[in-house]
C-alpha cells in the first residue's frame, strides 16, 4: 500500500482533451510541472492523529495570515492622543488616548467584522502557540528530534520563540492597560541585565518608557519581520519533514528504511483539506462566541493604573509566574555604586534560559550519551525511554507551576485560599515538583515495560480457569499475536557507556578519561534502570515450559504430573 | 442700644448669653454636619427596636452598647450607610471567623435592618444610607466611572468588577451581583480591607459615575460570552479546552477515518 501502481503500460502520450487538461499540459510543457506533482502526489505519508498536530498549527497560522491582513488595514500604528469621540463603548466616549487604542476601538465598533476579525485573529493567536507546544511534546515523548531530524527539532524551536514574539508584539499593540503594564515590565527586565540594561531600554523605547516610538516599532515587527521570518522557517520545517520523510510509530514491518502509509494524493489531500477547513471553522466559531482581549474594559494606557487579574496571553505566563514566584528582598544587591535586580535578572532571564536551553541542547545530549549515530525513522514508545520520558514531564510540570503561579491571585479568588500560602506552595514546588514528577514518570514507564515483558512472554490473561485433576487451579494465557508482539518487542534499551579504563597497557594515565568518567555517569543516569526486551530465546523458553497454559480442558489430564512446576498467574 | 447697654450687667444676661450661644453652635452643627437622612425618619420606637435587635445579635461581639470590644470595632460614628451595607447583604451578623466577613442570605430584613441602622446612627453622627437618585445608574456618566473606577479600584476588584485576590485570603469581591445602593455604601463606608473614599475624595456625582460604570458592565461583552471577564487566564484556558480540545477531537477522528 505504499506505492502507486507501476505504470508498465506507458504509451504515448494522449493529446488532452478536457479544459482541465489542457491547461495542465500547457503549464507542464512550459514548467515540467507535472514531475514535482507527480513526486508530491505519490509520496507516502504514514497515518496518525497525533501527525496532525502541526497541521493545527500551520492551519492557525494561515488564520492568524489571513485575519492579520484584514487588521492591518483598519489599525493606526499611532502614539499621538486624541479624544475619543465614538459611542461605543459607552464608558469610552470622550476619553482621551492614543490613536492605536482609538484605532482599536474603532475597527471593533465601527468596521463591519472587525471585531470578529480581532477576536479571530487573538484566538488564533492562542492556538497556535497551544498547538505548536502540543506538537513538541508529541515530538519529544516519541523521539522524532533523533537523527536525521535535529536540525529540524532545532528549527521548531525557533518557529516556537518567534511565536512568543509575535504574540508579544501583538499584544502590545492596542496601547490598552494591560499592554502597557506588559511592556514596563519588559521595560524592567531589560534594565536588570547588568551593564547595558539601560541602554537597550533607551534603545527599543526611544528614551525612556513609554515613550512615542515603542507602538510604531512593534507593529513593523508584528505584521513585517517576524512573520516573515515564520514564514521562510515553516517552509524549511516542511521541506525537511519531506525531505528527510516522516517519521512513523512502531508496528509490524514498519523499519527505518521504510515508510508505510499512504500517497499524498488523494488521501492525505482529502484529509489536510478537511482538517484546514476544521481549524478554521473552529477559530471562526470561537471569535464568534467568545470574547477575548476586550481592550476597552482595560482603558487606555496610563502608568499609573494596574487592574487585577493583570495578566499576560497564556503561553507568556511562565514568565510572569516565575517573576511573582521570585522574593523580592534582600536580591537587589548594590555593587560599588551599580544596582543589580537578582530579583529581575534571575526569573525573567535566568529561568526562561535554562528551559529554553533545555530543549535546544537535549537531542545532542541524548545522542552523545547513547553513542547514538543510527538514523531513527520508527518513534519510540514513550514507555520505552524511561529517562526522556520522566525529564519531558519534569519539564512540563516546571512549566506548568509557572503558569499557575502567574494566576496566583485567580487560584486564591476561586478556591478561596490565601495567596501567600499558594505563592509559598509553589516555591517550594518549582524546586521539589520537577524532581518528583521525574521519578514518579520514570517509575510508571519502567512497570509499563515490564508490563510488556510479562505480557510477551505469558499472553494475555483469558479469565478461563481449568482445575486440574490434583486440585491446581491456573488461568489460561492467550500468546500475542504477531503485531502485538512486534510493537511490544521491537526497541532498544540502550546500555550506559562503556569507557576505556584509566591507564593503558603500560599504565600511562589516558588522556580524555576524566571527561569520559563525566560522559559514563550522565550515561548512567539515562541508562543504568532498564528493561530489556524481551529476545526470541526468551520468548521459546516462556513457551515451551508454559505450554500447558494453551491445552483445551480434554488434553488436561496428559500433562497433569508436569504442572507443579508451570509459571502460576495469580 | 442704650436699653440693651442699660441692662447688660442684669443677672440673667450671664444665661441668655450662654443660651445664645448653645443655640448658634446648635444651629451651625444642624446646618454642617453630615446629614443622617434615614435617622431623622426614624422613630424612637424604631431606635428601641433596633437596641433590641443589636443586643440580642451583635452585642456579643461589638458589646452592649456598641462600643466593641478587644479586636472588633466600635459602632459609634460608623454610621446607618455603614449598618445597612454589612447587613443586607448578610456579612454581619459574621458566620465565622475568617481572613474576612463573607457575604450571605441577609438575616434580617429590610425594616429590622433600618430599625438596627437607626439605633447604630444613634449612637454618633456617621455617613447616611444613600437615597435613590444618589445610587440611579442611570443618571451617571459611565465613561468618567471607568476612568475613576480604574484609578481607584481596579486593583483590587479587577477592571470591570470581577473581584481580585487580596493578602492571606482575604479577597475584594465580584461586583456583578451588587446592588446599586451597596456599592455607593461600600465606598463610603470601606467595610472591611476596603479604603474609605470620602465625600471629598470621590464626590457623590463621582460615586454614581462609578455604579453607572459597573451596571453598564452587568450588560455583556459586545464579542460573545465574557468568559468571566477574568482576563487572558481564563481565555487561555477555554483555548485549551474548548479550542484545542475540538481540535484533537477532530485530529483522532480524521485519523481514525481510514486506517
Amino acid at each position: 500500500m505504499s506505492t502507486a501502481t507501476p505504470d508498465t503500460k506507458r504509451e504515448a502520450p494522449a493529446t488532452p482533451t478536457t479544459t482541465v487538461g489542457k491547461a495542465a499540459d500547457y503549464l507542464d510543457q512550459r514548467t515540467s510541472i507535472g514531475l514535482a506533482v507527480k513526486e508530491f502526489a505519490r509520496k507516502v505519508f504514514p497515518d496518525h492523529w497525533s501527525f496532525m498536530l502541526g497541521e493545527i498549527a500551520l492551519f492557525s497560522f494561515v488564520v492568524l495570515i489571513a485575519s492579520g491582513f484584514f487588521l492591518t488595514m483598519f489599525f493606526e500604528p499611532s502614539m499621538a492622543l486624541e479624544t475619543y469621540e465614538g459611542e461605543h463603548p459607552a464608558n469610552m466616549h470622550g476619553q482621551l488616548m492614543s490613536v492605536a487604542f482609538a484605532s482599536t476601538l474603532d475597527m471593533s465598533f465601527e468596521v463591519r467584522g472587525g471585531l470578529l476579525m480581532r477576536q479571530i485573529h487573538h484566538w488564533s493567536a492562542l492556538i497556535f502557540m497551544a498547538s505548536i507546544v502540543v506538537h513538541m511534546m508529541r515530538v519529544f515523548f516519541t523521539g522524532a528530534f533523533r537523527k536525521p531530524r535535529e536540525i529540524n527539532w532545532i528549527v521548531g524551536l525557533i518557529l516556537m520563540i518567534l511565536g512568543l514574539a509575535a504574540g508579544f508584539t501583538g499584544y502590545s499593540l492596542p496601547d490598552d492597560v494591560l499592554s502597557g503594564n506588559g511592556l514596563r515590565i519588559t521595560d524592567g527586565v531589560v534594565k536588570s541585565i547588568p551593564v547595558v540594561g539601560s541602554f537597550m531600554s533607551y534603545m527599543i523605547f526611544g528614551g525612556e518608557f513609554p515613550g512615542h516610538h515603542i507602538v510604531p516599532r512593534l507593529f513593523t515587527l508584528h505584521i513585517f519581520v517576524i512573520p516573515g521570518i515564520l514564514l521562510a522557517l515553516i517552509a524549511l520545517h516542511l521541506f525537511l519533514m519531506v525531505l528527510q520523510k516522516h517519521t512513523q510509530y512502531p508496528g509490524g514491518g514498519r523499519t527505518d528504511k521504510n515508510v508505510v502509509g499512504y500517497p499524498a494524493m488523494p488521501v492525505y489531500v482529502a484529509k489536510m483539506t478537511g482538517n484546514f477547513f476544521i481549524v478554521a471553522g473552529v477559530l471562526a466559531l470561537m471569535g464568534a462566541t467568545m470574547s477575548i482581549n476586550n481592550v476597552w474594559n482595560y482603558g487606555p494606557y496610563d502608568p499609573s493604573p494596574v487592574t487585577a487579574g493583570a495578566q499576560p496571553d497564556w503561553y507568556m505566563l511562565f514568565l510572569e509566574g516565575s517573576l511573582r514566584l521570585m522574593p523580592g528582598p534582600g536580591w537587589e544587591w548594590v555593587i560599588g555604586g551599580f544596582t543589580l535586580s537578582m530579583n529581575v535578572l534571575i526569573p525573567a532571564v535566568v529561568v526562561p534560559g535554562i528551559l529554553f536551553t533545555f530543549l535546544f541542547v537535549y537531542p545532542f545530549l541524548e545522542a552523545r550519551v547513547t553513542k547514538d549515530d543510527e538514523e531513527h525513522h520508527v518513534l519510540d514508545r514513550p514507555r520505552n525511554k524511561p529517562v526522556r520520558t520522566g525529564l519531558g514531564v519534569a519539564f512540563l510540570t516546571a512549566f506548568i507551576i509557572l503558569a499557575l503561579a502567574g494566576s496566583n491571585d485567580l487560584i486564591a479568588t476561586h478556591f478561596a485560599l490565601s495567596i501567600n500560602g499558594i505563592t509559598w506552595v509553589f516555591r517550594v514546588l518549582i524546586f521539589v515538583g520537577p524532581v518528583f514528577a521525574y521519578y514518579i514518570t520514570k517509575r510508571i514507564c519502567l512497570g509499563l515495560q515490564r508490563k510488556d515483558r510479562e505480557l510477551v512472554l505469558h499472553g494475555h490473561e483469558s479469565g478461563r480457569i481449568v482445575r486440574f485433576a490434583n486440585g491446581e487451579y491456573i488461568e489460561v494465557h492467550t500468546p500475542l499475536d504477531e503485531q502485538e508482539r512486534w510493537l511490544r518487542v521491537n526497541y532498544e534499551a540502550p546500555a550506559p557507556l562503556e569507557i576505556a579504563p584509566k591507564t593503558d597497557a603500560r599504565g600511562v594515565k589516558r588522556k580524555g578519561y576524566a571527561s569520559d568518567k563525566r560522559w559514563q555517569g550522565l550515561s548512567r543516569f539515562f541508562y543504568e534502570d532498564r528493561v530489556a526486551p524481551v529476545s526470541p530465546a526468551e520468548v521459546e523458553a516462556a513457551h515451551s515450559h508454559g505450554e500447558h497454559d494453551q491445552l483445551n480442558g480434554s488434553e488436561r489430564q496428559a500433562v497433569e504430573a508436569g504442572a507443579g512446576t508451570t509459571s502460576r498467574e495469580h | 442700644m442704650k436699653a440693651l447697654a442699660a441692662r447688660r450687667h442684669h443677672r440673667m444676661a450671664p444665661v441668655v448669653l450662654l443660651l445664645l450661644a448653645l443655640l448658634t453652635t446648635g444651629g451651625i452643627y444642624a446646618a454642617l454636619a453630615p446629614s443622617t437622612a434615614k435617622a431623622e425618619t426614624v422613630s424612637t420606637a424604631d431606635i428601641e427596636t433596633g437596641k433590641k435587635l443589636f443586643q440580642a445579635n451583635c452585642a456579643t461581639c461589638h458589646g452592649p452598647n456598641a462600643e466593641g470590644t478587644d479586636g472588633v470595632p466600635s459602632l459609634v460614628g460608623v454610621g446607618a450607610a455603614s449598618v445597612d451595607f454589612q447587613v443586607s447583604t448578610g456579612r454581619m451578623p459574621m458566620q465565622t471567623n475568617g481572613p474576612q466577613a463573607l457575604a450571605k442570605p441577609p438575616q434580617f430584613n429590610e425594616e429590622q435592618t433600618a430599625a438596627l441602622a437607626g439605633y447604630v446612627a444613634s449612637l454618633g453622627a456617621g455617613p447616611a444610607i444613600p437615597t435613590d437618585e444618589q445610587v440611579d445608574a442611570s443618571l451617571g456618566d459611565p465613561s468618567n466611572g471607568m476612568a475613576l473606577f480604574r484609578t481607584n479600584c481596579a486593583m483590587c476588584h479587577n477592571a470591570v468588577g470581577a473581584g481580585g485576590a487580596l493578602s492571606e485570603g482575604k479577597f475584594a469581591p465580584a461586583l456583578w451581583e451588587t446592588s446599586e445602593r451597596n456599592i455607593y455604601q461600600a465606598m463610603q463606608t470601606g467595610p472591611q480591607s476596603m479604603p474609605v473614599f470620602n465625600d471629598a475624595n470621590i464626590t457623590p456625582d463621582e460615586k454614581r459615575d462609578i455604579v453607572s460604570f459597573l451596571v453598564e458592565q452587568r450588560e455583556g461583552s459586545a464579542g460573545g460570552n465574557a468568559l468571566g471577564a477574568l482576563g487572558p487566564v481564563s481565555e487561555g484556558l477555554w483555548a485549551f479546552v474548548i479550542g484545542l480540545g475540538l481540535l484533537i477531537g477532530a485530529a483522532v477522528w480524521i485519523g481514525a477515518k481510514s486506517s
